[in-house]
């Protein structure tokens, strides 16, 4: 190797290693920060409590009614968009293989709706909601975070379903597979622990977007019981308590904040170790 | 469990036969057949018998229209917008190109072999009755003994019977190849279609594969598509030589490779050897 292929070798090693690693530092900081500022106002209560009177200038309480209206909001959200997404990806990548422009065409609206701010979503829920005659509620906000996340379940879903190889689709079809046979005991096989990690994907986006639920969601310390009831969710949680002048309530909202991280963190472990258990029962 | 058997044997050609015994020596005919890709002809005016029971070679260079010609016998062709296919192909007399009859059951008539092995992402026991099933046999005995049957026929019974169950991406790529192999022939077709199936393989797997072939031919009528010279002069019983899109010479492996008649096949033969 002569000098400067050595220097190239060595520049773009220590070029691609200071990129990952200062990726990795940075979310490091991140959460060091939340922790550093929210640790000393975590405590049981937050998530086995509900506020009561004043915890917003520093009462007691928790943030019961926030952690289970996120909950709500982003399961439900998540199950209507995949309900939706799957099949549309399964009609992108099996009904219009043969249709490039077609495909290429409802390829680029699914990554302008992706691109669109979730407040615009937001305002969107909100006139839908109006419209359907509804209130700030738990439907109000599912289906406003399923509008802002289907077409990421949609866009992860047909990249994972095009990964895989199109001689795979030739062999199921030789053996005399129909399109719908194919799809569904062939590509979502060969597709799954693709499509949990597009579940996450989603269902983080979902969880922790405030803007989407402002308008539509409602906030209420109670925990809702019904889906026309309002509901609070954790990053309108934290972004409440962070505008507080009162010190204690805003290191609240970093404890708030641990608890959001956390509670992604546990349901992104268990759906990779359930996709793993799934995988292996389906290799069966 | 002989009743079973008997059975299923009846449900798959009754499924799987059109006409049964019409045409003594072919299986496969094919005419006029022509494949455009927008302006590019990839198939010019093919006209081709295919042998019944014989190992017929397509052989040529690369990008010479034989895996096209393979497609189109399947039907897979459909899977491409931008291939205008016109001409006719007839298996035992039946038209399989222009047809509305449904085409999974005219695929079944045809094993397919690709070049590089697509294990369905199940257990290598799934991946052996997924066409069995297919054609609605439930029964578990059946599956099994018609499992344990199509593996042994690939020779591939003994390396797996202790790991059926295990996935089929946990095999070599050479059994891996005889798994697809014995997929296919799961589905009782009459034709096997093998695009250069051993292109991906070691030299050993390819000779298993290679026997194989020549033992299959006893049942299956088997077109092999190749740009291996020696291949082709080992397994041929009828050879059929392509150049852009065109068949240039066919006819007995005595005659096309002991004595070819046109410049392109000669000069195939000298670099080939």
């Amino acid at each position: 190797m002569n000098k400067r292929k050595r220097f190239e070798e060595s520049f773009f090693k220590i070029l691609s290693g200071f990129a990952g690693f200062s990726l990795i530092a940075i979310l490091g900081f991140i959460i060091l920060i939340i922790f550093i500022k929210g640790f000393n106002a975590l405590s049981l209560d937050m998530i086995i409590k509900t506020p009561k009177g004043g915890y917003y200038y520093g009462g007691e309480g928790g943030i019961l009614n926030a952690i289970i209206g996120s909950l709500y909001i982003a399961f439900g959200a998540t199950f209507i968009a995949i309900l939706l997404g799957m099949p549309a990806a399964l009609y992108i990548n099996v009904h219009l293989v043969r249709y490039k422009r077609t495909q290429n065409t409802i390829r680029y609206f699914l990554d302008a709706l992706w691109g669109i701010p979730s407040i615009v979503y937001g305002a969107f829920g909100f006139t839908l909601m109006l419209a359907l005659g509804l209130n700030a509620s738990l439907l109000a906000g599912i289906i406003t975070v399923a509008l802002l996340i289907t077409p990421i379940l949609i866009r992860t879903f047909d990249e994972v379903l095009s990964t895989i190889p199109k001689g795979l689709h030739e062999a199921a079809l030789a053996l005399g597979s129909t399109r719908t046979e194919m799809a569904f005991k062939v590509m979502m096989k060969q597709g799954f622990s693709g499509f949990i990690t597009a579940v996450l994907l989603a269902f983080g986006r979902g969880i922790g977007d405030a803007a989407s639920v402002l308008f539509t969601a409602g906030y209420t310390d109670l925990i809702p019981t019904n889906l026309d009831e309002p509901a609070a969710t954790l990053p309108l949680a934290i972004f409440f308590q962070l505008s507080s002048p009162i010190p204690e309530v805003r290191e609240r909202a970093y404890a708030a904040a641990i608890i959001l991280t956390v509670i992604i963190l546990i349901i992104s472990l268990s759906a990779r170790g359930f996709s793993k258990k799934m995988a292996r029962k389906i290799n069966k | 469990m002989d009743t079973l058997i008997s059975e299923y044997e009846t449900k798959l050609n009754t499924t799987v036969s059109g006409k049964e015994e019409e045409e003594a020596n072919s299986i496969f005919r094919i005419e006029d057949l022509n494949v455009y890709a927008g302006e590019q002809h990839i198939l010019k005016n093919i006209n081709l018998t295919i042998p019944r029971n014989k190992i017929t070679v397509l052989l040529g260079p690369s990008g010479c229209g034989k895996t096209t010609l393979l497609k189109s016998m399947n039907r897979l062709t459909d899977l491409y917008k931008e291939l205008v296919v016109s001409g006719n192909i007839f298996i035992e007399n039946d038209e399989i190109l222009h047809t509305n009859k449904n085409v999974p059951l005219i695929r079944q008539k045809m094993g397919l072999l690709s070049q590089k092995p697509y294990p369905l992402p199940v257990s290598i026991y799934k991946n052996v009755a997924y066409g069995i099933k297919l054609k609605g046999v439930k029964n578990k005995k059946l599956l099994d003994f018609n499992v344990e049957k199509k593996l042994r026929e690939v020779g591939l019974w003994n390396e797996v019977k202790d790991r059926l169950h295990h996935s089929a991406e946990c095999l070599s790529i050479g059994q891996q190849q005889r798994l697809c192999l014995a997929r296919g022939l799961a589905v009782k077709p009459r034709i096997i279609l093998a695009d250069e199936p051993t292109s991906a393989l070691d030299p050993v797997s390819s000779k298993i594969i290679e026997t194989l072939f020549r033992d299959l031919k006893k049942h299956y009528t088997i077109i092999l598509v190749t740009h291996v010279m020696r291949q082709a002069q080992r397994l041929a019983d009828h050879v059929v030589f392509m150049n852009y899109g065109e068949i240039i010479e066919q006819g007995h492996p005595n005659d096309v490779f002991k004595n070819p008649t046109t410049p392109q096949m000669k000069e195939y033969m000298i670099e080939g050897n």
